[in-house]
């Protein structure tokens, strides 16, 4: 693997679109003396008591490939962040070398740099970092406006932009008036107005709640299908990282530990500390009930005058076995199969469906853990109702889906 | 041992004299135009055109409440027989105001682009602010002459800290993320500071602006010491006569002078505020809800 080279040297790939060879960043006035240290074995610890100097990031060498996801990843103080930003020089490398289509970043004169960032190499922050005085069009414009392109043509390709977004109809906006979902997509739009070749995201989704974070993600693998990019994207969530990228980097106290598929690093993990990530992450922990349950099942409204004949027949309709019986308010009553309403109505019972419900189904809270419900559902036969405090009715869990939730990770 | 600083200053101020003549005439050309100008145009202005004009504008900046408030006390002032001398009192202001700014706001942005300005115009700013007036007004005089320049110059050297201070601060608190997505799409550093820093610094430098408005009035009373003029002399002579009345009449001018530019410019850094605002919100209204809906 190429991160395990020490000379420097890299055979010409076509496929590499940053090469990043032996780079350090040592925050302090004394990186010298840092650095020897470092490769003298000292801990940082030690680096920091006599030389006031903290390692950013420690010796890192690794490839990104034209047109992957590429998710840098690793605990808050990894060095990830600034890994990063050492690729677009928002923070200078101290040592090192990181090559983009063959060009040296690092010794890049300031003019060349600009143009790089201009038109090469976008960004995409953690908080969105929209500029405040300007509309959603105006951001979205901004790294356009800042190149020099005419304004006719930065407002059109703004646009644009925010057309991929999805976000076409805010463009005079305020970007206050936005949910953290929109602003990111404005924050999106922004990086991807210039055409980029490389995209960095910084945590880009992390400040996002979990619907929205997914829904973003989403939103990004449907961009890359659209237009290949080089995506270089930082994150402390696993579930985020195997999500979404082709290939993973772990960092840990400024070092890159390992590169990797996601299946590489779930099956060769190369040490305790990326294995630690996988030990952390048990979804059945994570996850409640609630949010695992799909309204998938047929629904039927009780209510005055409707016979078991309906429900049957929507039931047959829709080619299910087993129908979830509410309430006007969709508070949750029961369930009743097929098999069960024709006995209640063969009985002749006054009310069809109460005699129905099925005895061996008992609804779950939404707010249990799935690791607390996992034997209910696995010896259900039949998909088990999730209800919340109020006893209203929000899904189903089926046996499958519940695997499939559990294979996410495993 | 002593040392004799007095004797030092003595003989820079009369080397200044001696061989900056040329200088200090342009200085006091250029000044006494801006300041002379700004005078000429607000004597000429009738009492009802002016007042109407201040009414309109805390209309539009403050509110209707404040409106009327600034319209009854224009009206006492005139009836004071003071609404020439504050138009005087006023050019003095917006003249020395204007002043400050011209310098102030660039040395701020050199104090926030690097800190060994800061280090070095920070101990001259408290020099500025703390000196005694009387100070440096007797210097001006002597190399400026009497009358509104050397009064616009004191008003400029006292009352400028405040907006250099907080351009500079305005500027460094810039969100760091913002000046980050600046880089981040290639800003160069005039693109930085012109479409990042400034545009999101504008409420603390207003702030600043509004500060030296406010200290550069309380100047005034010193600087018709040195013939300056405007609602100063009414004050002067007031103190010097034991009038009380009279000086009361000219501090109340000066009060109402003070609270009339101050609500304005403090509004200047924030969004249309009162009616104004509810009529433009009202027209914003159809574009802003589906944000809210979505």
């Amino acid at each position: 693997m190429a991160c395990t080279t020490e000379s420097g040297l890299t055979e010409i790939d076509p496929q590499v679109k940053i090469s990043i060879r032996n780079v350090f960043k040592i925050f302090g006035e004394r990186p010298e003396k840092a650095l020897a240290l470092l490769k003298a074995g000292k801990t940082k610890a030690e680096i920091h008591a006599s030389t006031g100097c903290s390692i950013g990031v420690n010796n890192a060498s690794f490839d990104i490939r034209a047109g992957e996801i590429f998710v840098i990843m690793g605990l808050s103080g990894s060095g990830k962040s600034t890994m990063l930003r050492l690729l677009n020089r928002l923070i200078e490398p101290t040592f090192g070398t990181i090559e983009m289509d063959g060009r040296d970043v690092t010794r890049m004169p300031r003019r060349e740099l600009i143009a790089l960032r201009r038109h090469e190499v976008s960004m995409v922050f953690q908080s969105f970092a929209l500029l405040p005085n300007r509309t959603v069009l105006g951001n979205a414009a901004f790294g356009l406006e800042v190149a020099g392109v005419g304004e006719a043509e930065h407002l059109r390709r703004a646009h644009a932009a925010l057309k991929a977004v999805g976000l076409e109809a805010y463009g005079d906006s305020r970007t206050d008036e936005l949910s953290g979902g929109m602003k990111q997509r404005v924050g999106l739009a922004r990086a991807l107005a210039s055409e980029p070749s490389v995209l960095l995201m910084d945590e880009a989704f992390s400040a996002l709640d979990p619907l929205i974070r997914t829904e973003m993600q989403d939103e990004l693998m449907r961009l890359q299908a659209e237009h290949s990019r080089t995506i270089v994207f930082v994150s402390h969530d696993l579930d985020e990282a195997m999500r979404i990228g082709d290939r993973i980097c772990i960092m840990q106290n400024g070092q890159v530990v390992q590169v990797g598929t996601p299946d590489e690093i779930v099956l060769k993990p190369a040490s305790d500390y990326v294995r630690s990530f996988f030990r952390n992450v048990d979804v059945s922990q994570i996850f409640r009930a609630g949010d695992v349950a799909r309204k998938t099942q047929v629904t039927i409204i009780e209510r005055q005058g409707v016979s078991a004949a309906a429900a049957l027949e929507r039931m047959q309709h829709f080619d299910r076995d087993i129908a979830i019986i509410l309430g006007r308010d969709k508070t949750y009553h029961g369930v009743v199969s097929r098999t069960s309403l024709i006995e209640a109505a063969g009985n002749g019972a006054g009310d069809p469906y109460r005699s129905a419900f099925l005895t061996d189904i008992e609804p779950i809270r939404a707010s249990e853990s799935l690791s607390s419900v996992l034997g209910r559902v696995a010896s259900s036969a039949w998909p088990v109702p999730v209800v919340d405090d109020d006893n209203h009715y929000l899904g189903s869990i089926s046996k499958s889906a519940l695997l499939e939730t559990l294979d996410r990770t495993a | 041992m002593t040392f004799d600083i007095g004797d030092g200053v003595d003989s820079a101020v009369n080397y200044i004299l001696d061989n900056f003549a040329p200088l200090l005439d342009a200085i006091a050309l250029a000044i006494g135009t801006v300041t002379n100008g700004i005078q000429g145009v607000l004597l000429a202005t009738p009492f009802l055109l002016g007042l109407a004009l201040f009414v309109l504008l805390s209309l539009w900046r403050v509110g209707i409440g404040f409106a009327v408030f600034t319209g009854l006390s224009l009206w006492l002032v005139d009836h004071m027989s003071l609404w020439s001398a504050m138009m005087e009192t006023l050019s003095l202001v917006i003249a020395s105001t204007l002043v400050a700014m011209l310098i102030g706001l660039p040395l701020g942005i050199a104090m926030a682009r690097s800190n060994r300005v800061a280090a070095i115009v920070r101990p001259v700013l408290d020099l500025m602010q703390t000196m005694p007036a009387f100070v440096y007004l007797i210097p001006a005089a002597m190399f400026f002459g009497l009358g509104a320049v050397p009064g616009t110059i004191a008003t400029v050297i006292f009352s400028m800290p405040p907006v250099v201070r907080l351009t500079n601060l305005g500027i460094r608190q810039v969100h760091v993320e913002f000046v980050e997505a600046g880089n981040a799409f290639g800003c160069t550093a005039a693109q930085l500071l012109f479409k990042v820093q400034l545009p999101n610094a504008i409420p603390s430098i207003m702030a600043g602006v509004n500060q030296t408005i406010m200290l550069s009035l309380s100047m005034v009373v010193i600087a018709s010491m040195i013939g300056a003029g405007g609602i100063g002399n009414t004050v002067l002579t007031g103190i010097q006569r034991l009038d009380v009345g009279t000086g009361f009449e000219g501090g109340i001018a000066v009060v109402i002078l003070a609270v009339i530019l101050d609500r304005i410019t403090q509004s200047l850094g924030k969004e249309r505020a009162g009616i104004w605002r509810t009529l433009l919100r009202g027209a914003a209204q159809p574009q802003a809800t589906p944000a809210a809906a979505a």
